[in-house]
């Protein structure tokens, strides 16, 4: 399928191209961007009047719940969540159930995503059995069922000596970790950050110093054999302190952060409001400036949902029971741009975040709209408004604390490897 | 349950959308005139306890349900009796955390009394929160009571404390007031301190050792001491708390003993706060441990007039609520 897109804001934080361009697209790349070859004949001509085009974005940190029991959402429902966020390219986390820990649960996976065909599904295979740093899993044989990383999830190893054998072992195999860095002492039990709220509501925090301790402890480590680490979901000044000493010192180490870190603070729990549980917790408002300046100065490198769906069942449990995640895929370029109207980064600055730095850290080809890249397109009006109704997500998650936030930035299109998946 | 009776992050759900006290499950964010209309209806109930038919037609023709998820005596039993002298019917249901299969139990047994057409609800569960999702998920249909959640609220206790200090010690904006124990832990301390702060409370002390009695408290408006003899010097009424046995368990406090050696109030330790200072206990007590016998069936103790007045402040809440409702 031929197709040009005329006349659209081509931003492409790839190379910093920042214009009003002419795309055309051919068998799955971009052919030119600019100006176009006079002979090229186009099946589909779309107007991009008003739009923005970018490099799709790459979620680094996606439930689908596949394999599971489809109650909370599957494979089918979140990829389509994700297309709406103007998502290309998502990892599957290992915490499924099973977990994917073994190489016939990443077949199963690979079956189920080809089939779909809608975003890219990247697969990793958990780090540890049943993710519970205990014993290693059957590394290269996930990597042979298609593994491009292995992740603890959100699930710490509790044992130094293991965790340094893990990432020996996974450094032979030249794929990148990603590690959910926490002291599991000092978060015990804890279901929300350890502050003023926490006092007042009663509830069992999780204390800032544990992630600290555990990212600390998590890098020296990967230090012992050069394992490139990445943390997806950052939620402390301190712990980015780590990671910027890491990488002055030259060590493999990036991180990420969720947008509900960058928007939300503990006090967003209010009371007891489940939709607000997450893990990391969110933290309190001097972590969260902390965190988008980390994001200005660049140490952050990438932003994730951390999309965590679940469906209507968890809504009448209570705060402790309730399981830590937030579903918001859908959103995540409309949130992200928040960060923009607050004058935290510019818009460049959050479309890199969301494609430019995921790809760098899960080691994916660098995500381009320039001639002969990738066909991965999300097309957005920065002018369209709207409401966010939680009832009305594809997603089957209705767990997110954003409902009636007004936003701004709806997708219009989502092109993977030029094929239109979505249209808003 | 639809999505619209479930709207999280809209401010304090026990006022219904006109600004009415509709549930009481926190004291915390009451206003100052709900907690007087409190305390002096329950003033009016007191009396009646002394009547030889202790009985008013108030709640006539309404059940209330006992929801209790924790073993309790005193709270439930007064709570029977308050609903029972306002001529309710009450229904007592005890549900035992190791059978109940948590969560989804808890929503499907309010259901399930709900179609049974009941009035009100008295909840107590071991997790902070319960009450508030029952009452989120009620809305306006019927009262709920919380008579404690998890670590996080026992607002009649608190009522009762503070009904007890302003009759027994006199006005709250001149007293000084200490609660010593396990604070960290405790649903009738963040209950005590919220009410007291509202009533004007001049100065509220928190006492215990760091383990229990973290700085972080300092937020909630508290003075922390972790010196017995320091912290109850000028204070006007001792509040002291409950030991729980697991607090041994995840080394929080070597053993009980060392804890009464530092904090146990004994006969001699009443005297370095103000003569006659009144002593409340919320029950049940362990002696020799948080308080000396000689202490807890002394001149200066108020317990069991706590007991007492448990019951007129309970009938009072169970009164204001259901008027609320537009029955009365």
């Amino acid at each position: 399928m031929h197709r040009i897109i005329r006349n659209i804001r081509v931003m492409d934080p790839h190379d910093g191209f920042d214009a009003v361009a002419d795309l055309a697209m051919a068998d799955g790349r971009i052919v030119a961007r600019g100006t176009l070859p006079a002979d090229f004949m186009a099946e589909e001509v779309l107007d991009g009047s008003g739009l923005i085009a970018c490099p799709g974005f790459i979620e680094t940190s996606f439930q689908a719940h596949t394999p599971g029991h489809g109650r909370d959402g599957d494979l089918a429902s979140e990829l389509r969540a994700a297309l709406v966020g103007g998502v290309t390219q998502v990892l599957l986390r290992p915490d499924t159930q099973p977990m994917a820990d073994t190489p016939a649960v990443l077949q199963e996976q690979r079956v189920l995503a080809d089939r779909l065909a809608l975003a890219k599904v990247h697969l990793s295979g958990a780090l540890t059995t049943q993710l519970q740093g205990a014993a290693l899993t059957e590394m290269a044989g996930l990597a042979e069922a298609g593994a491009i990383a292995f992740s603890q999830a959100k699930e710490p190893v509790p044992s130094a000596a293991l965790l340094r054998l893990a990432l020996s072992y996974a450094a032979d195999l030249g794929l990148p970790v990603l590690l959910h860095g926490e002291e599991p002492a000092l978060a015990a039990h804890g279901v929300m950050h350890e502050g003023h709220l926490s006092i007042r509501l009663g509830l069992t925090g999780r204390p800032a110093a544990a992630e600290q301790i555990g990212v600390q402890r998590d890098i020296a480590i990967a230090a012992l054999s050069g394992c490139p680490i990445h943390f997806p979901h950052l939620s402390t000044a301190a712990a980015v302190a780590e990671v910027t000493a890491a990488r002055q010192r030259g060590e493999p180490v990036t991180c990420g952060v969720s947008i509900h870190h960058l928007l939300l603070t503990e006090q967003d729990v209010g009371f007891f409001n489940l939709h607000a549980k997450t893990l990391p917790p969110l933290r309190s408002a001097a972590e969260r400036d902390a965190l988008r300046h980390a994001l200005a100065t660049g140490v952050i490198t990438a932003i994730s949902s951390d999309h965590s769906p679940w469906g209507v069942d968890r809504e009448g449990m209570t705060f402790t029971q309730a399981p830590f995640g937030i579903a918001a895929v859908e959103w995540l370029l409309p949130l992200a741009l928040r960060l923009v109207d607050e004058g935290v980064v510019d818009m460049m600055t959050v479309l890199s975040l969301l494609s430019v730095g995921p790809a760098q850290a899960l080691g994916l080809p660098a995500p381009s709209l320039a001639a002969g890249a990738t066909a991965d397109l999300c097309i957005f009006d920065p002018e369209s408004y709207f409401t966010v109704e939680p009832a009305r997500q594809w997603s089957r998650g209705r767990n997110l604390p954003y409902g009636q936030w007004e936003l701004r930035g709806q997708v219009r299109y989502t092109l993977v490897e030029g094929r239109v998946v979505f249209r808003g | 349950m639809s999505a619209a009776t479930f709207r999280f992050g809209e401010g304090n759900p026990q006022y219904d959308a006109q600004g009415r006290l509709r549930h009481l499950l926190s004291t915390e964010g009451l206003r100052e005139r709900e907690l007087l209309q409190i305390l002096d209806t329950a003033e009016s109930f007191l009396s009646i306890a002394h009547r030889s038919v202790k009985k008013t037609p108030t709640l006539r023709g309404r059940t209330i349900v006992n929801l209790f998820f924790e073993n309790s005596t005193r709270t439930r039993s007064t709570f029977e009796l308050a609903a029972k002298r306002l001529s309710a019917d009450v229904l007592n249901i005890a549900v035992s955390t190791s059978s109940a299969s948590k969560g989804e139990s808890l929503m499907d047994t309010v259901n399930n009394l709900m179609a049974m057409q009941v009035d009100g609800f008295v909840i107590r569960h071991p997790e902070a929160g319960a009450a508030h999702l029952v009452a989120r998920h009620l809305g306006d249909s019927a009262l709920v009571v919380n008579a404690g959640d998890g670590q996080h609220a026992h607002p009649t206790q608190a009522l009762l404390d503070v009904f007890t200090i302003r009759r027994l010690a006199g006005p709250i904006e001149d007293r000084v007031v200490a609660i010593v124990g396990d604070v960290l832990h405790s649903r009738v301390a963040r209950s005590q301190i919220h009410a007291l702060s509202i009533l004007g409370c001049p100065e509220i002390r928190v006492i215990g050792p760091r383990t229990l009695v973290p700085e972080a408290l300092s937020a909630l408006g508290v003075h922390v001491y972790h010196d017995l003899q320091a912290g109850l010097r000028g204070v006007d009424v001792i509040c002291a708390l409950r030991l729980q046995r697991e607090r041994m368990e995840s080394h929080r406090l070597p053993s009980l003993d060392e804890f009464h050696r530092r904090f146990g109030l004994t006969p001699e330790r009443l005297q370095w706060a103000e003569p006659g200072a009144l002593v409340l206990h919320p029950g049940p007590i362990n002696r020799g441990v948080e308080i000396a016998s000689e202490v807890a069936d002394g001149a200066q103790a108020v317990i069991l007039k706590q007991v007492a007045h448990g019951l007129a402040v309970r009938m009072a809440v169970l009164t204001i609520l259901a008027g609320a409702a537009g029955g009365e």
